[in-house]
């Protein structure tokens, strides 16, 4: 569903992804591990196209979205949500729930993502950043499948979150990924939670794919040492 | 729980109390100050289509007194050659409407950002102002309506009933038809702004990269708001150009242009009321300052807008809609859009 050839992007002049090469299946579920700064932000923000790609190619769905706009990619069926979580904050939730669905024909999905978070259905009426930071990170995941994408990237979705929330999340996306076939590129730091989820794990170092384990491996001691080396 | 002053109910009154000061005015003011009067609601609309593109839209536009310009050039230029006035009152919609789409093409789709924007909006409308004024001699006309240059076009005919040119709109008339149309315009903002696309435009101001990466075209609705915008100001030009009989490149002068960023501000940005009531109370304090000799009119005015800036940067209307809902102790209970000040 998502092909990555040679990707190269930066900010301005200075490169950060070096030939970044992956391929993905429709729901598949890729973990991708590494310290900070080595890049996982920066390759997430080049596939939404948030960052041009200086050099590579980026095929989603059989077509090339290399040099498509964001919102273009989006409406293809890419999900993005970034660190940080990026709610509008002036908007209600249900408000930032709508944005999320807005470009899809059909029926709505709202109902559906309220019925997978019921958290959310008390809270319609507030405007985003009345929200604590797990019930934000909900919203922008529920706004994100909001818009029934077929391949959602996750930066860091259990950064700052208390533990209740992360295996909500965890649970909710084990179910979806299932359910309707959803690809999700996982950036994490919380190794149980991508043991959880992840079908494999590629590890980034200085912007580009070093190794790529399976989630198994993740329970080797040796293995985290030496990819991750603590 | 939603339904405060911003709500249905606050839509519903609001309309109530306009169309009962539309009627209750012309009883109790007098006549003198009934023009006066008429020309504050004209330029309200203005004020309203600035309060739109830029409290709602994001869009720092210093030139949308050249919308209203050229809508109230076109009204003349077309009235004079057509007679009826039907066709020229569309066509102070339409051609401010489509210049803007245009402009806003070039530099939306440029990417051009906030205070460049200001700045280009801002010279197109002073070279308007250039070339207009260009127009003095006699091979400046279209059709049967010379340009005239700085002195403009004296004796614009009135709106008249569609498609009947004897039926003229009397000055009486001029004001109730402003009123409505100020009416609509604000009513009509409030249903958009709670539409989806009105939804999808706020949500833009609010975070621009973030409604891309949802999937939606920033540029598309950013120029949308401002060709929509453009139409609202062409149409105060049209009844300007009723209101004086007569329309110069004056419109397009520097002062023109900041008066109306000034109504905006000193209103609140981020509402549709706080333009409207920006624009009153100015103008009314501007025509008594006008009227007295003792104090200089600009200085007052200059004192007043550098005071609310730094005492009331949110301006009034937002202010006091803080204060309302602080006091009912509803935190949550925001307006659909939350006043803020649009740097
Ligand atoms: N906006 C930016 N401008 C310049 N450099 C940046 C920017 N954001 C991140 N970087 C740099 O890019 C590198 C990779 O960052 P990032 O992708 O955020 O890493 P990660 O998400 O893996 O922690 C870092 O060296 C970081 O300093
Ligand atoms: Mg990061």
């Amino acid at each position: 569903m998502i092909e990555v050839k040679n990707l190269h992007s930066g900010y301005g002049r200075i490169p950060i992804l070096h030939g970044i090469n992956f391929t993905m299946k429709p729901g598949e579920v890729v973990g991708i591990l590494g310290h900070n700064g080595m890049g996982k932000t920066t390759l997430l923000r080049t596939l939404v196209g948030q960052i041009k790609t200086t050099q590579g190619r980026i095929e989603f769905d059989g077509r090339d979205v290399t040099f498509a706009s964001p919102s273009e990619r989006a409406r293809a069926g890419i999900g993005y949500v970034p660190q940080g979580r990026d709610i509008f904050p002036l908007l209600s939730v249900m408000e930032n729930l709508k944005m999320g669905e807005i470009m899809r024909g059909g029926e709505s999905a709202i109902p559906e993502m309220l019925g997978h978070f019921p958290v959310l259905k008390d809270l319609l009426e507030r405007p985003g950043r009345g929200l604590s930071g797990g019930q934000q990170q909900i919203l922008a995941l529920a706004r994100c499948l909001a818009g029934r994408p077929k391949l959602i990237l996750l930066d860091e979705p259990t950064e700052g979150i208390q533990p209740s929330i992360v295996d909500l999340i965890a649970e909710k996306l084990g179910e979806l990924k299932a359910s309707l076939g959803l690809g999700i590129i996982l950036v994490e730091q919380d190794i149980r939670f991508i043991r959880q989820l992840a079908d494999r794990v590629l590890i980034i170092q200085k912007g580009a794919f070093v190794a790529e384990i399976s989630p198994d491996q993740l329970y080797d001691r040796e293995v985290v040492d030496a990819h991750l080396g603590i | 729980m939603t339904a405060n002053w911003q709500g249905n109910g606050g839509l519903v009154a609001a309309t109530v109390l306009g169309l009962v000061l539309l009627l209750a005015l012309p009883q109790i003011v007098d006549p003198v100050m009934m023009i006066e009067l008429t020309s504050y609601v004209i330029m309200a609309i203005l004020a309203l289509s600035l309060g739109l593109i830029w409290g709602y839209g994001g869009i720092l536009c210093f030139g949308q007194s050249a919308f209203f310009g050229i809508g109230a050039y076109a009204y003349a230029i077309a009235v004079i050659n057509f007679g009826d006035s039907t066709i020229p009152l569309l066509l102070s919609i339409i051609v401010p409407g489509l210049f803007a789409a245009l402009l806003g093409y070039f530099l939306f789709y440029a990417r051009i950002t906030d205070v460049y924007f200001g700045v280009i909006t801002l010279t197109v409308t002073l070279i308007l102002y250039k070339v207009m004024g260009a127009t003095s001699g006699s091979q400046y006309v279209i059709g049967a309506a010379p340009l005239g240059g700085y002195n403009g076009i004296p004796a614009v005919p009135p709106l008249n009933f569609p498609g009947r040119p004897e039926l003229a709109l009397s000055f009486d008339g001029l004001f109730y038809l402003s009123g409505v149309t100020l009416l609509a315009v604000y009513v009509g903002l409030r249903l958009m702004l709670k539409s989806r696309f009105g939804q999808v435009v706020v949500a833009i101001r609010e975070n621009e990269r973030r409604a891309e990466l949802l999937g939606y075209d920033a540029r598309f609705y950013k120029l949308a708001t401002f060709a929509i915008g453009g139409a609202i100001a062409g149409l105060a030009g049209c009844l300007f150009a009723n209101w004086g009989m007569f329309i110069s490149p004056d419109v397009f002068g520097l002062a023109q242009s900041a008066q109306v960023i000034i109504w905006v501000i000193v209103g609140g940005t981020g509402t549709l009321l706080g333009p409207i009531v920006g624009c009153f109370a100015i103008q009314w304090i501007a025509t008594k300052l006008g009227a007295q000799q003792l104090l200089n009119a600009n200085l007052v005015l200059g004192t007043i807008l550098i005071g609310f800036v730094l005492l009331v940067p949110k301006g009034v209307v937002p202010t006091i809609g803080d204060a309302l809902r602080r006091l009912k102790f509803c935190p949550y209970v925001a307006p659909l859009v939350e006043q803020r000040r649009v740097p």
